[in-house]
């Protein structure tokens, strides 16, 4: 689903990502964990080209996005994006942001993206927030409609980049739980998180990023009893 | 004191008239200023190299030379240059709505770029194109924050376009002078038009407030 091949990215002189190189099948959830700064979003946003690698390649979804040629919208359509932020558009109620890409891009009718929207939302657990405004929703709700407005596309894969480190401890869990039940249906996903509870649960393999490097990378259990280098240990030192 | 405002009635409906003409040509200068205004603010956001490059001179010209000078030399420049005879109106109307389009392209780009740049990454994460995601997602949230500066600038155009008068253009400013030789009495005339001007902007400030209250009613839903 993905393969990634010595991966570059730098802004101006600094080099944010340096050379990393990985494999996704269909179907694996990977978490991607690692200290601030070193690279964790920047890889994400290089896999859907929200930053423009500076070298190597990644292919993903059956596109080879490094390639110029590539049509990067539609590579776009098969890959779902939630941010730590949420950005739902504030102008369109909860409906609206779930319909407005698939009507637009997909090309679908307003009654069938709306049938899919409530499906979704009943999904997330948020039926009656349909009509509602993204200002009057918490954080676990926003994020949860984030998610659903992405499953809208019906992506291929999901990329996560901390869903879940802008919310109060108390809505943690449902938003975890909506995930949880993403991978249980065969989802495809990235998730950059700093919940190592859920990475051990969740994740068929762990990606130890530090410094820009791929410092190491294996099955949870491997990784959280048995880390292979030092890096690693300090980092679960501090945050276990 | 020797004021004496009865001399003045019979040129009232005259005067009068200067409000339309006024009002007629600030509204189609503003229509001018946003037409252009809205284009150039996109070459600033999103133009290539060298449409940027004439979007921010444009607006450093027009921005940093009197609007008096820019009045006159279409007036007088043109027919000199091309002995084309430019109306006072079409003169007014270039002179404003070109002068107007520098400062109305500063407010839509600031009013652009304040909307958060995660509106943009989503949307471009849905594969949105760029068209639509600039009309359906961005330009709305943009709305919100130019539309408050927008009537600023309409209130400023509508004083400074009591400046035509220097060309002959029959405006209310212009009327008030006419009245005045007329008569042989400046002072009540220059009075009456500087009323009328005061209640226009007072008219325009309530619907800006009432509009900005509304806007801000809408962020709460
Ligand atoms: N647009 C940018 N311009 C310049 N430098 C950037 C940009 N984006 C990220 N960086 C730098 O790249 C490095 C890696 O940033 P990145 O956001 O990928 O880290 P991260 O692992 O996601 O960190 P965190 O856990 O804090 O989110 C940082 O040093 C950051 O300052
Ligand atoms: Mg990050």
């Amino acid at each position: 689903m993905i393969s990634v091949k010595g991966l570059v990215k730098s802004f101006g002189d600094l080099e944010v990502l340096k050379g990393i190189s990985t494999e996704v099948d269909a179907g694996q959830v990977i978490a991607v964990i690692g200290p601030s700064g070193s690279g964790k979003s920047t890889f994400l946003r290089c896999l859907n080209k929200l930053e423009e690698p500076t070298g190597g390649t990644v292919e993903i979804a059956g596109f080879n996005i490094t390639d110029k040629k590539a049509d990067i919208r539609a590579a776009r359509q098969e890959i779902g994006m939630v941010f730590q932020h949420f950005h739902l558009f504030p102008h369109l109620t909860v409906l609206g942001n779930l319909t407005y890409a698939p009507m637009k891009v997909r090309g679908e009718s307003k009654a069938q993206a709306e049938e899919k929207a409530r499906t979704l939302l009943k999904r997330v657990g948020l039926s009656d927030k349909a009509d509602s405004y993204p200002a009057s929703l918490s954080g676990g709700q926003k994020q949860r409609v984030a998610i659903a407005r992405a499953l809208a596309m019906e992506p291929k894969l999901m990329l996560f980049d901390e869903p879940t480190s802008a919310l109060d401890p108390e809505m943690v869990k449902e938003v975890l739980d909506v995930m949880k039940d993403l991978a249980k249906s065969g989802m495809t996903m990235i998730v950059v998180t700093h919940e190592m509870g859920f990475a051990r649960e969740v994740a068929d393999r762990v990606l130890f990023l530090d410094q820009g490097k791929l410092v190491e990378e294996g099955t949870p259990d491997e990784f959280f009893s048995n880390p292979k280098t030092d890096r690693a240990r300090d980092f679960l030192e501090k945050v276990l | 004191m020797n004021l004496d405002f009865t001399q003045m009635t019979p040129y009232i409906p005259y005067m009068l008239e200067g409000i339309w003409v006024t009002l007629k040509f600030v509204a189609v200068a503003l229509l001018i200023g946003a037409l252009i205004g809205t284009l150039l603010a996109l070459f600033k956001i999103s133009g290539p190299a060298p449409l940027r490059a004439f979007a921010v001179a444009y607006t450093s010209i027009f921005r940093g030379t009197p609007l008096i000078l820019q009045l006159m030399l279409i007036y007088f420049a043109v027919p000199q240059l091309t002995g084309y005879d430019i109306t006072p109106f079409l003169s007014a109307i270039t002179a404003f709505g070109l002068n107007s389009a520098a400062y109305i392209s500063e407010i839509i780009r600031a009013g652009i770029q304040a909307v958060d740049k995660g509106q943009v990454e989503a949307a471009q994460a849905l594969g949105v194109p760029y068209r639509a995601m600039m009309k359906d997602i961005i330009l709305p949230q943009a709305f919100k924050n130019i539309l408050p500066a927008l009537m600023n600038e309409v209130i400023t155009l509508t004083k400074e376009s009591a400046l035509v008068s220097t060309i002959g253009y029959l405006d209310l400013m212009r009327r008030a002078q006419v009245v005045g030789a007329s008569m042989y009495r400046q002072f009540e005339p220059l009075l009456f038009v500087g009323l009328i001007y005061w209640v226009l902007v007072m008219i325009l400030t309530l619907i800006g407030r009432k509009i900005e209250r509304r806007l801000k009613a809408s962020d709460i839903r």
